[in-house]
C-alpha cells in the first residue's frame, strides 16, 4: 500500500518540542532572558501570570514566561499546572488591608482624605509618546525619594459606612461558614459571593475588562465610582492548629479596589451606596477596577435588579472566565476530529442525496418554498394557481405539459 | 499535608522525579474516585467533582486523565486511542504522559489492557468483564444544545424532564425524515437518565448497552463525572416508529483487512479527489489481518 494514513508518532511529537525550544532561545548571539531581567523588567507581566496563574511566586512566575516564549496565557496555564501538584497547607487568615504599606493609593470620590491621595507608579499621566531614547540601552532613571512606611491607612469608604450611606458587608470569618475553595471544590450555580470573588480573582483579564465595560455601555449599568484603589505589601498570617499562636508567613503585593455604586433601593433595601470589590496578585489595577464592576453587576440578584446584561449573569460569567479553561476548549479543536467528521459527511451525503430524489420529484417547486404536503395537495392541480405563485419556471413545465 | 500522605508519597513514587504516582496526589486521587464511586451508584448522572489543572490542556482529556490517574495501579495495562486510533498524536502523548508518570505496561491491543482511554471511538473488539474504559467527555450536559444554564439542566434531569429533547429528535425527523445526529447520540441509563456518550459517532452506541465492562466518563474542563456500571442498559433515544440506526458505507469494505463490519475512515488519496476507506481502530484491523493470512495458510 503506498498511502499511509498521516498520524504523528512519538518522535513527530519530541521534534516538535526541540523546534520549539530552538525557536524560543533565538538567535544564540543575543544574550539569554534571565529570571531575573524578567522579575524587574516585565514585572507586570509577572504580576499577571501570578493573579491568574494563582500561584504568588515571582520566579516560578518569571520562569513560567521564559517558558513559554512571552505568551502570558500559555505561562498562567504552565503555572497552573504547577500549582496542581502542590497540597493545600493551611488557610491564611483574612488579608488587613488597611495595614498594607501603601505604595499607591487614589480615591476618585473624595478631594482628600486621611491617609491622602499618593499616586505612585502609574502611566496614568503620562503621554503615550514612543520613547526612542528608550530603544538605546543603558538609560539611568533616579526614583524620586519617597517615605514608604504609613501606618495604618483607613479605607476611603468607611467613612460612607459611618453614615450608613453605603450598604454594609457581611462578616463571615465569625461564623462557622468555611470559606467556599475554587481549587478543591467544583463550582456549580447558583452559587454565593466568595466563591464568585475566588473565580474573578483568577478570571481572565481581557474578559473581565470587556465585561465591565459593557456595562458601562448600558448592558446592566449600575453606574460605578472607584472609591478606593490601594496597591502596596501587605502580610499574610497563619494560624495553624498545632500552634496557638499567629505567624506571619510572608508579604505580599497586592491591588485592592473598591467600587461604589449608585442603588436606588428595592422594596427590601433602601436607596445606598452600594460595593463592588477586586482584589489581585500584584499591581494589576485594569484587572482590579474590572473585577469590582463585575462583582457589582453579579450581585444584582442579591439586590433585587433585573438581569439584563451578560455582566450580570452568573453562570455565563463565572464559566467563561478561566482562560486557562477557555483558551484550552477553543484550541482542542485542533485535535483529529476525523471520526465525528467520518460521521457528518455520511449524513451530510445522506441529506444530499435525498434532496436529489426530492428534486427529481415533480413538486420540486411546492417543495422549496416550504408549503406543507397537505396544504400543496389542496393547490397543485390548478395550474392557474400555479402560474401566479411560482412565476417563470413553472410557465416553462406548463407550456411543456401543453 | 498529613503524616500518611507524606508516607504514600514516597511508597508511591513515580518513575518522574518530584511527582507523585499517576501525577496526581493522594488526596485528589481518593476525592475523585469518591466522585467515581457516587458515579457508579447512579448510572448516567453527572457528578460534579474538583477537577484540577493537568499538564495538557483542557479540550486535550484531562477529564479523562483525571479519571484513568485516579485508578491506575502498578499492575495495570493501558491502552489508549484517539479516533479508534493507538497512533494518533494526541493517543501517544496521552500514553507518553502515563509512562512517565506510572511506569506502567500499556499496550496496543484491545483484549489485553485493563483499563483503556478513549476519545471520540468504542473498540471494535468487545470488551470483557474487569476492563476499564475511560472516555474524554468535552460537553457533559446532553441538555445544553436545549438549556444553556446549568441550574436549569440540572432541574430538568432531577424531574426527568427528557420532553424537549424528543421534541428536538422530532424536528429533525419533520425537517430531514430520519434524526440527524451523527456522534454524541443522546443515551437514556438505566431507564433513568439522559446522558452524553461523549462524541463517539452513532455507530458505538450499541456498544454501551449491556457492556461487561466498567464505562467511567471524565469531563476536566466542566468538572463532571459520571458512568455506567458494567451490564447496565444503555438506549439510544428514538420513536417506536423511527427507531434508532447506525450508519453504514453502501458495502465498501477496510481497503487494508477487507472488513465490512468496522467504522470506517474515508482517506483522501490524490489530488483528483480519489477516497479510499480503512479502519478507524487500527488494533483490530491489524488482528483482521492476522486473521486473514492465517486463513490464506490453512
Amino acid at each position: 500500500m503506498a498511502y499511509v494514513a498521516v498520524k504523528g508518532g512519538e518522535q513527530a511529537i519530541k521534534n516538535a518540542e526541540a523546534l520549539l525550544q530552538a525557536m524560543r532561545r533565538g538567535n544564540k548571539d543575543i544574550p539569554e532572558l534571565s529570571l531575573e531581567q524578567i522579575k524587574q523588567q516585565l514585572a507586570l507581566a509577572v504580576n499577571r501570570v501570578m493573579a491568574e496563574g494563582s500561584l504568588y511566586d515571582c520566579d516560578l512566575a518569571a520562569l513560567a514566561i521564559k517558558q513559554s516564549w512571552g505568551d502570558l496565557v500559555e505561562a498562567i496555564f504552565l503555572l497552573r499546572a504547577y500549582r496542581t501538584t502542590l497540597p493545600r497547607l493551611y488557610y491564611s487568615k483574612p488579608l488587613d488591608t488597611e495595614k498594607m504599606q501603601v505604595q499607591r493609593r487614589i480615591s476618585s470620590i473624595f478631594k482628600d482624605l486621611p491617609g491622602g491621595q499618593k499616586l505612585g507608579a502609574t502611566y496614568d499621566y503620562i503621554h503615550r509618546l514612543l520613547d526612542f531614547k528608550l530603544a538605546a540601552e543603558n538609560n539611568e532613571y533616579h526614583a524620586p525619594e519617597i517615605d514608604n512606611n504609613n501606618g495604618t491607612v483607613p479605607r476611603a469608604i468607611d467613612t460612607l459606612n459611618q453614615e450608613g450611606l453605603i450598604q454594609s458587608e457581611t462578616d463571615i470569618t465569625d461564623t462557622d461558614n468555611e470559606p467556599f475553595d475554587l481549587t478543591r471544590q467544583s463550582l456549580s450555580t447558583p452559587t454565593d459571593r466568595d466563591a464568585r470573588l475566588q473565580n474573578l480573582a483568577r478570571a481572565d483579564e481581557g474578559f473581565l475588562l470587556g465585561l465591565a465595560y459593557s456595562t458601562q455601555r448600558g448592558y446592566g449599568k449600575n453606574h460605578p465610582f472607584a472609591g478606593e484603589i490601594r496597591v502596596g505589601e501587605v502580610e499574610v498570617i497563619i494560624e495553624p492548629e498545632e500552634l496557638d499562636f499567629e505567624v506571619a508567613i510572608a508579604d505580599i503585593q497586592v491591588t485592592e479596589v473598591q467600587m461604589v455604586n449608585q442603588f436606588k433601593g428595592s422594596k427590601e433595601l433602601p436607596p445606598q451606596f452600594t460595593r463592588g470589590y477586586g482584589l489581585t496578585f500584584g499591581y494589576n489595577e485594569r484587572k482590579a477596577m474590572s473585577m469590582a464592576i463585575v462583582d457589582r453587576a453579579l450581585r444584582a440578584k442579591e439586590f433585587g435588579e433585573e438581569i439584563e446584561g451578560v455582566a450580570q449573569d452568573e453562570e455565563f460569567v463565572l464559566y467563561h472566565s478561566d482562560n486557562v479553561e477557555a483558551q484550552g476548549f477553543v484550541q482542542h479543536l485542533k485535535l483529529p476530529h476525523y471520526i465525528d467528521f467520518q460521521a457528518e459527511l455520511n449524513l451530510v451525503r445522506q441529506m444530499k442525496k435525498e434532496q436529489k430524489l426530492d428534486s427529481d420529484n415533480e413538486y420540486k417547486v411546492i417543495k422549496n418554498i416550504k408549503i406543507r404536503p397537505e396544504e400543496s395537495k389542496d393547490y397543485s392541480e390548478i395550474s392557474e394557481v400555479n402560474n401566479l405563485a411560482f412565476g417563470q419556471e413553472n410557465e416553462a413545465n406548463v407550456f411543456n405539459d401543453v | 499535608m498529613t503524616k500518611t500522605e507524606l508516607n504514600s508519597n514516597s511508597s508511591n513514587s513515580s518513575t518522574e522525579p518530584g511527582f507523585n504516582f499517576a501525577y496526581l496526589d493522594e488526596q485528589t486521587k481518593r476525592s475523585i474516585r469518591r466522585a467515581i464511586l457516587k458515579a457508579v451508584a447512579i448510572p448516567g448522572h453527572q457528578i460534579p467533582f474538583s477537577s484540577r489543572e493537568m499538564p495538557m490542556s483542557y479540550g486535550w482529556g484531562t477529564g479523562g486523565i483525571q479519571v484513568t490517574a485516579s485508578v491506575i495501579g502498578k499492575e495495570d495495562t493501558l491502552k489508549v486511542i484517539d479516533q479508534g486510533a493507538d497512533d494518533t498524536t494526541n493517543a501517544v502523548n496521552i500514553r507518553r504522559f502515563f509512562k512517565k508518570v506510572c511506569g506502567v505496561n500499556t499496550t496496543e491491543k484491545t483484549s489485553e489492557a485493563t483499563l483503556i482511554q478513549t476519545r471520540h471511538r468504542i473498540p471494535e473488539t468487545p470488551l470483557k468483564e474487569g476492563q476499564t474504559i475511560v472516555y474524554q467527555v468535552p460537553m457533559p450536559e446532553p441538555l445544553f444544545v436545549i438549556e444553556p444554564s446549568r441550574t436549569e439542566a440540572a432541574k430538568m434531569h432531577a424531574l426527568e424532564e427528557y420532553g424537549s429533547m424528543y421534541v428536538k429528535l422530532y424536528e429533525d425527523i419533520t425537517n430531514y425524515g430520519y434524526i440527524a445526529t451523527a456522534y454524541d447520540y443522546p443515551v437514556i441509563v438505566n431507564d433513568r437518565y439522559l446522558m452524553k456518550p461523549s462524541p463517539i459517532p452513532r455507530f458505538d452506541n450499541p456498544k454501551m448497552n449491556n457492556n461487561p465492562a466498567l464505562q467511567l466518563f471524565g469531563a476536566g474542563r466542566e468538572k463532571r463525572i459520571y458512568a455506567v456500571p458494567p451490564y447496565t442498559k444503555v438506549k439510544s433515544l428514538d420513536f417506536e416508529d423511527y427507531p434508532f440506526s447506525v450508519e453504514n458505507w453502501d458495502n465498501k469494505a477496510c481497503e487494508f483487512c477487507g472488513s465490512t463490519d468496522s467504522y470506517l475512515d474515508e482517506v483522501v488519496i490524490d489530488n483528483e479527489g480519489t477516497r479510499m476507506w480503512i479502519c478507524s481502530d487500527t488494533d483490530y484491523c491489524n488482528g483482521q489481518l492476522i486473521v486473514n493470512s492465517l486463513n490464506c495458510m490453512s
